[in-house]
């Protein structure tokens, strides 16, 4: 359709004034000969959630672990909460958290160890209560003292949004935030980051192939395919763009290179 | 976890955090606990009765009481220093929690300080029964070496913990596909350090490489307490310095490997 830097540019003029919770520009990288990320620029406002949508290899994990200081760029600048990324990393790291199908919790360790240690580690005050007070918040209590791994998968994901949530992160990044949850516990944590963000005035970052997840949670919406910016608005507008009553069917029009007949 | 800012503070509550992580697994699992017990004891009893044979028929070993044993409980915590750094970071690999602690506020310097003081933990538990073996089943007294023993025993564990940075380093880079590398590299200085024979064994062009390696020091050195009663401090500070170098050396390539695994995705996928 467009490339990243020329759509996400109009989004981005509302918070253009104010100082944005993440800017990337010009983001590109590339693994030996494969480009995974292409050109991409986008700004994501304080306080706002942004949904990261695309096809599996669209570039969407990669960016979010650029971000997160994981994967370096090949070119291109990202700065988040006002420190670039990876220079300054050090002065925010203490201020996001991240969840990611790519990473566990260790196994042996009972969530409330693993949430003492990542609790040292992010300095957090008053760690015992802040540990209670996610317990309540999460429905960890029945499980607290349980290893890591003798859970479901629905509460190693509350346990990993716990993780996520231990340092009352300035910036959440979310990376599949309820794959293989059934819909009920999907739709608790939905509902949890929604509060998050309501009580903190968090702003979230989630890349997810869940369409309903992104109308419902997100504010904005950025389309990739193949490393590119596809498409960057709210879910209302790009639906009324591409003329289509769900997310989902816009997804298939993009993966499926309907674009033209539909958006142009 | 910057690599950027190791020039800034170095926090010990995120030290503690880690040590506290590490031995919450150890004492998590029996297995992991009798693994640090067992092989040394076995590798002390196995040696002993060999150094008790050799001097019942040999006259230099046994004018030399304990080269032998002495030798073994050195290599065991060259050896042990090292795999306790290691495991405690290939933990973080089995794990995949690696990701989570790169995201953290953590940074190398306090993240290898952790598996340096788990390394002592972990040698600890192995070494100290291994040490009262020899005492009681062969009459060796590990402690008689005195104050020496800090010499041996500090540029052992500072060779040990330069190895353990650099295959961590080549872990982070290349994944779990080279973890056979942290089982295996320290045996690659077994020849060469001179833990059984003196150096002057080797042909001579091998002794340069021998005395490029500050464990070839504490070999001689050891030797050279037991045989002549004298304690070669010049051999002790050579090794030192040997160390320094080696341990900054260390230190600088796995940060230039993190990064390169930065670079690569590579922390993204913990497999192999």
């Amino acid at each position: 359709m467009t490339n990243g830097a020329a759509v996400s540019s109009g989004f981005a003029a509302t918070d253009q004034h104010g100082s944005a919770a993440i800017e990337v520009a010009r983001l590109t990288k590339f693994y030996k000969t494969t480009r995974a990320v292409d050109d991409v620029s986008f700004r994501i406002a304080r306080g706002s959630i942004t949904g990261l949508l695309g096809g599996n290899g669209a570039g969407k994990t990669t960016t979010i672990a650029m971000i997160m200081g994981l994967v370096l760029p090949t070119s291109g600048t990202i700065r988040v909460l006002d420190c670039a990324i990876p220079e300054e990393s050090a002065r925010v790291l203490g201020r996001m958290n991240f969840e990611s199908p790519y990473v566990d919790m260790p196994m042996r360790l009972t969530v409330r160890q693993n949430l003492t240690i990542f609790g040292k580690l992010y300095a957090v005050k008053d760690l015992p209560a802040r540990i209670t007070q996610l317990a309540d918040d999460l429905d960890l209590g029945e499980f607290l003292d349980r290893p890591n791994g003798k859970l479901s998968a629905g509460q190693k994901t509350r346990v990993a949004l716990a993780k996520a949530l231990i340092n009352e992160p300035d910036l959440l990044l979310l990376d599949e935030p309820t794959a293989s949850l059934d819909p009920d516990t999907a739709d608790w944590v939905r509902q949890h980051l929604q509060d998050y963000r309501k009580a903190k005035g968090a702003t979230i970052l989630l890349a997810s192939h869940n369409m309903l997840e992104v109308e419902r949670l997100c504010d904005r919406v950025i389309i990739m395919k193949r490393g590119r910016i596809e498409d960057d608005d709210s879910p209302d507008k790009i639906m009324a763009r591409y003329n289509r009553a769900t997310l989902e069917e816009v997804f298939l029009d993009v993966a499926r290179g309907r674009v033209q007949e539909t958006a142009k | 976890m910057s690599e950027l800012a190791i020039i800034g503070g170095i926090a010990p509550h995120r030290i503690n955090a880690m040590i506290l992580r590490y031995w919450y697994l150890l004492m998590s699992s029996w297995p992991r606990l009798l693994e640090l017990l067992y092989w040394p004891a076995l590798q002390i009893v196995t040696w002993g009765f060999l150094q008790t044979y050799i001097a019942q028929n040999a006259g230099f070993f046994a004018r030399a009481g304990g080269t032998l044993i002495g030798a073994v409980i050195l290599w065991d915590i060259l050896f042990r220093g090292q795999l306790g750094f290691s495991i405690s970071f290939l933990e973080e690999m089995w794990a995949r929690n690696l990701g989570n602690l790169m995201m953290s506020p953590l940074k190398p310097i306090e993240f290898l300080i952790a598996l340096m003081v788990m390394s002592l933990i972990r040698l600890a538990i192995g070494v100290i029964p291994m040490t009262l073996l020899a005492l009681f089943l062969f009459h060796f007294n590990f402690y008689g070496f005195g104050l020496p023993l800090i010499a041996f025993f500090c540029n052992l564990i500072l060779t040990s913990w330069s190895v353990g940075i650099f295959v961590s380093g080549l872990v982070v880079r290349n994944g779990l596909g080279a973890e056979s590398i942290v089982w295996t590299l320290m045996f690659a200085l077994m020849p060469l350090a001179c833990i059984y024979y003196p150096v002057t064994v080797l042909p001579h062009w091998l002794q340069y490489v021998a005395w490029s390696l500050p464990p070839t020091y504490v070999f001689e050195g050891m030797r050279a307490l037991l045989i002549n009663h004298v304690f070669r401090s010049d051999l002790m500070l050579s090794a030192l310095a040997i160390n320094v170098v080696l341990l900054i050396a260390s230190f600088a390539v796995f940060l230039a490997l993190l990064r390169s695994a930065r670079r690569h995705g590579s922390l993204l996928q913990s497999g192999e």
